[in-house]
């Protein structure tokens, strides 16, 4: 017989960003108890709300199959006793014994049948391990001291195999067949079966799946704005939060006085974005518009009244940012560099003010702008920071230009804390660049020597991203830069965040980055060249077999020890490849890789083919291996083409 | 334009509701605080294995908060409602939507949403998990499970609700303003409190003796520590924590406290505050034990 499965999980209110990991988590572990304890079925989807995970599968068994095994037991040499003893362990008589022959003789073995279990049972057994067991950033304690851990307190459980309820508990909540409805919408408790569990909830105001409460939210803002000429400014990060902090998403459309246009509309955008969880309208040139949508948790505002009280709160929030424009606009960034020693950076590496001297004479070093260096972290002491936190920097940049700062001053503040992320632009000028490397280089370099590094998976400096932010500006934004005096961990740890830049955005083979890294990496730029040609010519015919020969040199000179700084005895070479090999390699040196490939290959071929590097004669043999050295060397200017996985190799 | 319940009618109609579910009534603690949680009501009570339930307005003061009573929305002292739920039941959420309508929130007509918010305050060793509230877009209460306090893992899930009164009458009362806000009929929230909001920003902010207040601020901490060891006056030991916090706070507000000092005066603090909890955990465990 083959039967469907619903559990859902009812808990208060989980944090949006954590649902989606944990309901993959909970599919992969339900998936492996199926498999685990044979109990057939998949899982057909996962869904949740805030405060509900659900899983459906289908296709379990009533029972797990029977099995049979043979056990072997003494051998039949140990006499009466013994298998006595071995049936009574086998729950059986001496007499149901059956015998097995072996290469070493002859042995009491039994039949052991084990019968399938019930999958209610093995599913009422598993299922409160399983569900505790499912991964979150940060979970609590509602029970008291020492009970079961979970993101938020579980207050009902639905667990249906077919028509019958999987019995069992969870810190004083039986599972049963009744859910719990939206918290204004629906009622507290619904009798529920496989077949209307959707329907019964979509009735009590939960809209179970979430990409149907992502289109109920894009169908309803594109009504709310089907007459207006304006749009919604793109927001797909926002979108996902909505989608799961609403059982029963419904936008509303709200406006505010178009004086607050005024304002920079950065902040705005941020007010609107992250303190409020609205999305921001822009009219068809894509300027923004008096309007914000916000989506409710509920499905009407027949009074206006919720519209009306986010108008309320926005327009209070505008006023603080008003408020605190005019304020720190009193008190010039120029004037706030003292106020820097105020402004802890980390508490074991002093004041901002000290990180902005370390600042301004590395931005020197790399002939940027150190004005702007000196002006970048003056926005920290600001109401507007202090209150927007995630607008440091741009508030910074703002400030500037409105106190008559050049433009480039301006310009750099503004970018400087870019690139936020892997999809984030690096900043657009070069002074900018040059401001948030060294920002970003003086971070990693003093919290290395304070040994506050990233470890597995904890990273509270940000270090990983800063040193990302770092590779990706100097590669992209081509800044001569050689990361100065290093110490062995910043070293890898750098050497990490230039390997991942390269293989993993960039999408370089791992054989071709470890070839151009071991010629060295410390000139990003030129690395990225070297990368870009070995890239190239890995597809011309030449290439590997030329590769091999390269690792066969390394073998080679390697097995010998051989280093000699000897110039070559042209004297010594041999007529015939040897010398071949020789002219060659000089006909063509100077040319660029590209073109030395060809020709010297078939060369190198047969030098190998026909010359004994290993000459009776030694000063022939130390002759032959300094050929071989110098072709080597020339090479490895580029790369390290041993490096190279090839196909004569595997 | 008034629409919604008077200031003091709504104090009222929230004490009576916890009242009706169970709750002690208890006035104000007259030591300032900074915030509800720091009353010895919440902080020490909700260490140890006994249930209490609780619900007070606590007047919350944050000197650095304070405008001059030029900001409409900030306040120097603003006023919580503070409800303890010792064990939180499972049905709290409910219970707690329940007081919102009792102050005349029609919940089928506005916009209820939890957003995660995690409490921590490191001066308590103590932290919780929760969520604001928000109507209508305004962050109207603070819901925390404490699972810890004073250092100690509590035995007891408590529920912390947290109402920022001014803020949510202000909302019901259509105001932009808290100043704005019907105390009660005939008296408005600046006829009652703005002078403390003026007079206390400029102390606050301009004449406080710092000196004065770093000689109390260890006087205080002395006083502290002497009692900590002494049995069966816990409840004044803490009494001078929350001094020491409080002239903390007076201190920063005054830009007296430098960026090096400022880890090293939060650390006196909290060593306080979990020295208290300590003593108050050693005072109540042979009660316990006779509980149990």
């Amino acid at each position: 017989m083959s039967l469907p499965f619903l559990l859902e999980i009812g808990t208060e209110e989980i944090p949006d960003w954590m649902i989606v990991p944990a309901l993959n988590n909970l599919q992969d572990m339900f998936q492996a108890l199926l498999d685990q304890h044979a109990l057939g079925g998949r899982v057909t989807t996962v869904d949740a709300t805030p405060r509900r995970l659900v899983l459906r599968a289908e296709g379990l068994l009533d029972r797990q199959a029977d099995v049979e095994e043979l056990v072997m037991g003494p051998s039949k040499t140990a006499g009466a006793g013994a298998a006595t003893g071995f049936a009574k362990k086998m729950g059986t008589t001496p007499d149901q014994l059956a015998t097995h022959s072996t290469a070493k003789g002859e042995y009491f073995a039994f039949a052991k049948r084990t019968q399938g279990q019930l999958t209610e049972a093995v599913l009422a057994r598993e299922l409160p391990n399983l569900i505790l067991k499912i991964q979150w950033p940060k979970t609590m304690v509602w029970n008291g001291k020492g009970t079961e851990r979970f993101i938020r307190p579980i207050r009902w459980l639905v667990a249906l195999l077919g028509d019958a309820v999987v019995p069992f508990e969870i810190g004083g909540v039986k599972s049963g067949n009744k859910t719990t409805g939206h918290r204004v919408l629906g009622k507290p408790s619904i009798p529920v079966t496989i077949q209307n569990f959707s329907q019964q909830l979509t009735a009590n105001g939960v809209i179970l799946s979430a990409a149907e409460r992502r289109d109920k939210i894009e169908l309803g803002m594109a009504e709310l704005l089907a007459s207006k000429p304006l749009r919604i400014k793109p927001d797909p990060d926002l979108l996902h939060t909505l989608v799961y902090i609403t059982e029963f998403p419904t936008p509303i459309l709200g406006s505010f006085d178009r004086s607050y246009l005024d304002l920079p509309h950065e902040v705005l955008v941020t007010v609107m974005r992250h303190h409020q969880k609205y999305l921001s309208v822009e009219d068809s040139d894509g300027k923004l518009a008096p309007y914000f949508i916000a989506v409710m948790n509920t499905n009407a505002d027949p009074d206006g009244l919720v519209r009306q009280g986010n108008e309320r709160v926005l327009r209070a929030r505008f006023n603080d940012a008003r408020f605190f424009w005019d304020q720190d606009q009193k008190k010039a960034l120029t004037a706030r560099i003292e106020d820097l020693k105020t402004v802890t950076f980390q508490a074991k590496l002093g004041s901002y003010f000290d990180k902005t001297q370390r600042v301004v004479e590395i931005v020197k070093g790399l002939a940027g702008n150190e004005r702007a260096a000196l002006l970048a972290k003056c926005d920290l002491t600001t109401d507007m920071v202090k209150e927007f936190t995630d607008l440091q920097g741009i508030v910074g940049g703002l400030y500037a230009r409105a106190q008559g700062e050049p433009e480039e001053v301006a310009r750099a503040i503004y970018d400087h804390y870019k690139p936020l992320s892997m999809e984030d632009d690096i900043p657009s000028t070069p002074a900018g660049r040059i401001l948030s490397l060294a920002d970003k280089w003086d971070t990693l370099v003093e919290c290395f020597k304070v040994g506050m590094t990233p470890t597995g998976s904890r990273d509270p400096f940000g270090l990983r991203r800063a040193a990302q932010g770092l590779v990706r500006i100097v590669v992209e934004g081509k800044v001569k830069f050689d990361f100065p005096g290093m110490s062995p961990e910043l070293s890898e740890f750098v050497r990490d965040r230039v390997e991942y830049y390269f293989r993993d955005v960039r999408g370089f083979a791992y054989d071709e980055l470890r070839a151009c890294m071991a010629a060295g990496w410390n000139d990003l730029i030129d690395l990225e060249a070297r990368l870009l040609r070995v890239k190239a010519i890995r597809t011309t015919p030449d290439f590997e077999p030329i590769a091999a020969s390269f690792k066969r040199i390394k073998n080679i000179l390697k097995q010998a020890a051989f280093f000699n700084s000897n110039a070559l005895d042209v004297n010594l070479i041999e007529a015939g490849p040897e010398q071949d090999l020789y002219f060659e390699t000089r006909r063509t040196r100077g040319q660029p890789l590209e073109s030395r490939i060809g020709p010297l290959r078939p060369k190198i071929d047969l030098f190998f083919d026909k010359v004994l590097v290993n000459a009776p004669d030694s000063k022939v043999r130390l002759n032959r291996l300094t050929l071989l050295q110098g072709l080597l060397a020339e090479f490895s200017e580029i790369a390290d083409f041993s490096e190279i996985v090839t196909e004569r190799q595997s | 334009m008034s629409t919604g319940l008077s200031f003091q009618e709504t104090v009222l109609r929230l004490k009576q509701y916890w009242s009706e579910r169970g709750c002690i009534i208890q006035e104000p603690y007259d030591v300032e605080v900074g915030a509800g949680t720091m009353a010895p009501e919440t902080f020490l009570r909700v260490l140890g294995p006994r249930p209490y339930n609780v619900a007070y307005v606590q007047p919350s003061r944050r000197p650095a908060d304070g405008r001059y009573g030029e900001n409409p929305n900030r306040l120097y002292k603003h006023q919580q409602l503070q409800v303890i739920l010792k064990p939180s039941p499972a049905d709290v959420i409910d219970l707690y939507l329940g007081s919102l309508q009792a102050i005349g929130i029609d919940l089928g007509k506005h916009d209820i949403k939890f957003e995660e918010d995690n409490w921590e305050a490191p001066t308590l060793g103590a932290w919780g998990i929760g969520w604001q509230v928000m109507l209508d877009g305004m962050e109207i209460s603070q819901f925390t499970y404490f699972q810890q306090c004073g250092g100690f893992d509590l035995d007891l899930v408590p529920a912390e609700l947290t109402y920022g009164l001014e803020r949510i009458v202000a909302f019901l009362q259509n105001v932009d303003s808290v100043y704005d806000i019907t105390w009660t009929p005939g008296f408005r929230y600046s006829d009652v409190r703005l002078k403390d909001e003026q007079q206390f920003s400029k102390y606050n902010f301009e004449l406080a003796d710092v000196g004065m207040l770093w000689q109390l601020f260890d006087l205080h901490e002395k006083e502290c520590q002497r009692l900590i060891k002494i049995s069966g006056v816990v409840l004044p030991a803490y009494d001078q924590v929350l001094k020491c916090s409080h002239i903390f706070n007076l201190l920063d507000s005054r830009g007296a406290i430098s960026v090096t000092e400022r880890v090293g005066v939060i650390g006196r603090v909290r060593r306080l505050a979990l020295g208290v909890a300590e003593a108050w955990m050693k005072e109540i465990a042979p009660k316990s034990e006779a509980v149990a």
